[in-house]
């Protein structure tokens, strides 16, 4: 059995595909369902499922690629690192061309700037035992997913005695963004694709608490192709039933509980603060910072640098988008002003924002 | 954002260094419209038809499975001659060396020039040598310009490509780039995947006896697949329509392009060509190609669909449809 193409059946797709029709056939208002995770995005517009879904389903993107919900501060701060004399940035790929205030790294780098890409957190550890001399800084954006990766690469650098390698945090949790969004009248959502991989980490049983206080159906859903159909059939039946329960249809990764050793790493060297979203303001308790024991490895506190004003770009409705509140066409920058060449807001940058995607397979 | 300055994407071959071509380069330099963006430029000299065309190359790794930089710098130009239909006679090569840089390893690079200059059947005729001080070049760059004669009256060109076009590719797709990235240090990933680095003149010439139905050619290097689609959509003002099952990828490829978040119609091929034939010859020209060394993998992808303003659409592996746009900027490895 080949692993990929088995998820990736086209029989089986569209054989998905006519069974959420027939559920939904005849319906006076279409149902919404919000895919939270950018993968997911991606997913949906790379196989071009929204075009085999009848008009009664509806796919809005919601918040939940890392480098779109990073706010211009943190680029800001970055890019002021970037200029510091003997300081290696290391950073994921994508973080590379998403406009500060004023600046991106890609910019700094041209500039200058010794920035580098890596593939992992423990590339960037190695670049600072291999360079003593200098402060290595990795940028350290995702959701729980990447999270445990970037405090194993805290514990590593500890355990081997590095004092030149530091984390510039920036990272995030995911239920409580769906949270605000399921309170927000102007939003009418009748599910949740709820993020895969993220909820290997965390379990299914953390979205319980949206079904219990907002009535909305979730269902864990995985990135192939029949897995987004099923779990969008999953989210139909619900809806039609009027239930509101959490499914996992990715249960072949997923366990209510999660990954208990992923869970401990980043209670060990995390610690949850009030963080500030692009577009959607500070949500408590919604974002992971080095803990107090590993404070020494916080870029924020031990690094000072100047960090310009952040300025949000003029026009720019990155926020409403990654509410799902509007879709990229509704944006007037989207394709003459942010491009993906030349973006105004992070959407537009990242493989799995929404407005990248949109520009890259929408049209 | 400041626009002053040159960013690593402007290098990328979609759409940045589209924009620095038309913008800047060939306003500046030529002033000719930008239409006529073909791989090669065609002379006529009098009365003697030839096409010109120049490369430079700049790889990192220089050494990766498959190749190296030297083979690719002939490959690459002779490449770009045979696109246009040409029979490629004779190259230049300018090396621009660091100072530290290894005579043995500069050897190596030598010597795979020779084997694939001898394999294509093209001179290297004459040369340049320049050495920079340490830190201010990376090894070793080299630039080969070429010359062929166009021996038929065909006009091979971007925008040529007619509705019932068929699109031909001449086999498995993405090897190059996967091979390269592969092979940089960091990544560690132990693919088996080789570089397609490989003239393609040989084939080219099996194909010119379909005469009038060979509407374009196209190698898709840099950008990969679907950025050179799209130029040839753009250019020919139609609609191509990719079938996405049948594009031929390897497992090995496909494997990779999944692990790091890239999507193989966008990854760089040395080996390979997009032909557009009319749709009454389109078999036998895959029978060409199939029955060629460089061609047993060769599949239709496609086909011109409608008159337009230049699209390039995929019908997915599992029925659904969505558009193709050239590659923005570089590929990036996906965050999470």
């Amino acid at each position: 059995m080949n692993y990929l193409d088995s998820f990736r059946d086209k029989e089986l797709v569209q054989g998905l595909a006519r069974r959420i029709a027939g559920l939904t056939a005849g319906r006076d208002r279409p149902l919404v369902f919000m895919e939270v995770c950018g993968t997911h995005t991606m997913a949906i517009y790379q196989f071009g499922l929204r075009s085999l879904l009848p008009p009664e389903v509806k796919l809005i993107s919601g918040p939940g690629c890392p480098v779109c919900v990073t706010p211009n501060g943190y680029l800001d701060r970055a890019v002021a690192l970037s200029r510091l004399p003997d300081l290696i940035i290391t950073t994921f790929g994508d973080m590379l061309r998403v406009p500060g205030s004023s600046s991106s790294l890609m910019e700094e780098r041209a500039r200058g700037a010794d920035i580098r890409i890596v593939y992992s957190p423990l590339d960037a550890v190695q670049v600072a035992a291999r360079n003593p001399g200098k402060r290595v800084v990795f940028l350290g954006v995702g959701f729980e997913t990447t999270a445990p990766t970037i405090a194993g690469s805290i514990l590593a650098a500890k355990a081997q005695g590095l004092s030149n390698y530091f984390v510039l945090a920036s990272h995030k949790t995911m239920p409580q963004p769906m949270a605000i969004l399921s309170a927000d009248p102007d939003l009418s959502v009748d599910g949740y694709i709820c993020p895969a991989h993220v909820s290997a980490v965390i379990g299914a049983g953390a979205y319980r608490f949206l079904c219990e206080k907002y009535k909305v159906p979730c269902v864990v859903t995985g990135f192939e192709p029949t897995d987004v159909m099923q779990g969008v059939e999953m989210l139909v039946r619900q809806a039609i039933a009027g239930e509101s329960r959490v499914e996992i249809q990715y249960s072949r990764v997923v366990r209510w509980e999660g990954n208990a050793k992923a869970q401990a790493v980043l209670g060990d060297v995390f610690t949850p603060f009030d963080a500030p979203w692009r577009g959607i303001g500070v949500l408590p308790g919604s974002g992971l910072k080095i803990a107090q024991a590993y404070r020494q490895f916080d870029a924020e506190l031990a690094i000072p640098v100047e960090v310009e004003e952040a300025k949000e770009h003029q026009g720019c409705l990155c926020g409403e988008i990654l509410k799902g509140k509007i879709a990229p066409l509704d944006c007037p920058l989207f394709g003459t002003r942010c491009t993906p060449e030349s973006p105004v807001g992070a959407c537009m940058v990242s493989s799995e924002g929404t407005c990248a995607a949109a520009h890259k397979y929408g049209r | 954002m400041n626009n002053d300055i040159i960013l690593l994407g402007h290098g990328s071959g979609g759409k940045l260094s589209h924009q620095l071509l038309d913008e800047l380069i060939i306003p500046q330099l030529s002033g000719v419209p930008t239409a006529g963006q073909n791989d090669a430029a065609l002379l006529n000299i009098g009365g003697v038809k030839l096409a010109f065309t120049t490369d430079s190359y700049v790889v990192d790794p220089i050494f990766f499975p498959g190749g190296n930089i030297g083979d690719l710098a002939v490959n690459g130009t002779v490449n770009d001659l045979a696109m246009m239909g040409a029979r490629p006679l004779c190259l230049s090569v300018g090396f621009i060396l660091e100072e530290g840089f290894s005579k043995s390893e500069l050897s190596l690079i030598l010597a795979s020039m020779r084997q694939a200059a001898d394999a294509a059947g093209v001179a290297i005729v004459t040369g340049d040598t320049k050495v920079v001080p340490r830190g201010k070049g990376d090894r070793i760059f080299i630039n080969t310009s070429g010359i062929g004669a166009l021996e038929h009256d065909l006009r091979i060109d971007g925008a040529a490509g007619c509705v019932g076009d068929k699109v031909i590719v001449n086999g498995c797709i993405g090897d190059h780039g996967i091979a390269v990235l592969s092979a940089r240090e960091g990544l560690e990933i132990d693919s088996g995947i080789k570089s397609d680095s490989a003239a393609l003149n040989g084939l080219v010439s099996e194909l010119l006896p379909l005469a009038g139905a060979l509407h374009v050619l196209r190698d898709p290097t840099r950008g990969g697949v679907a950025t050179t689609l799209k130029e040839i959509a753009v250019q020919s003002g139609v609609t191509i329509t990719l079938k996405e099952e049948t594009l031929p990828i390897t497992p090995g490829v496909r494997g990779v392009c999944s692990i790091l978040g890239l999507d193989p119609l966008y990854v760089a091929n040395e080996g390979k060509l997009l032909a557009l034939v009319a749709p009454e010859r389109a078999e036998e020209a895959l029978e060409i190609m199939r029955r060629h060394p460089l061609g047993k993998d060769a599949a239709i992808i496609g086909e011109v669909t409608e008159a337009s303003t230049g699209r390039v659409v995929m019908e997915t592996l599992v029925g659904g449809v969505r558009g193709v746009e050239m590659l923005a900027g570089e590929q990036l490895p996906r965050i999470c």
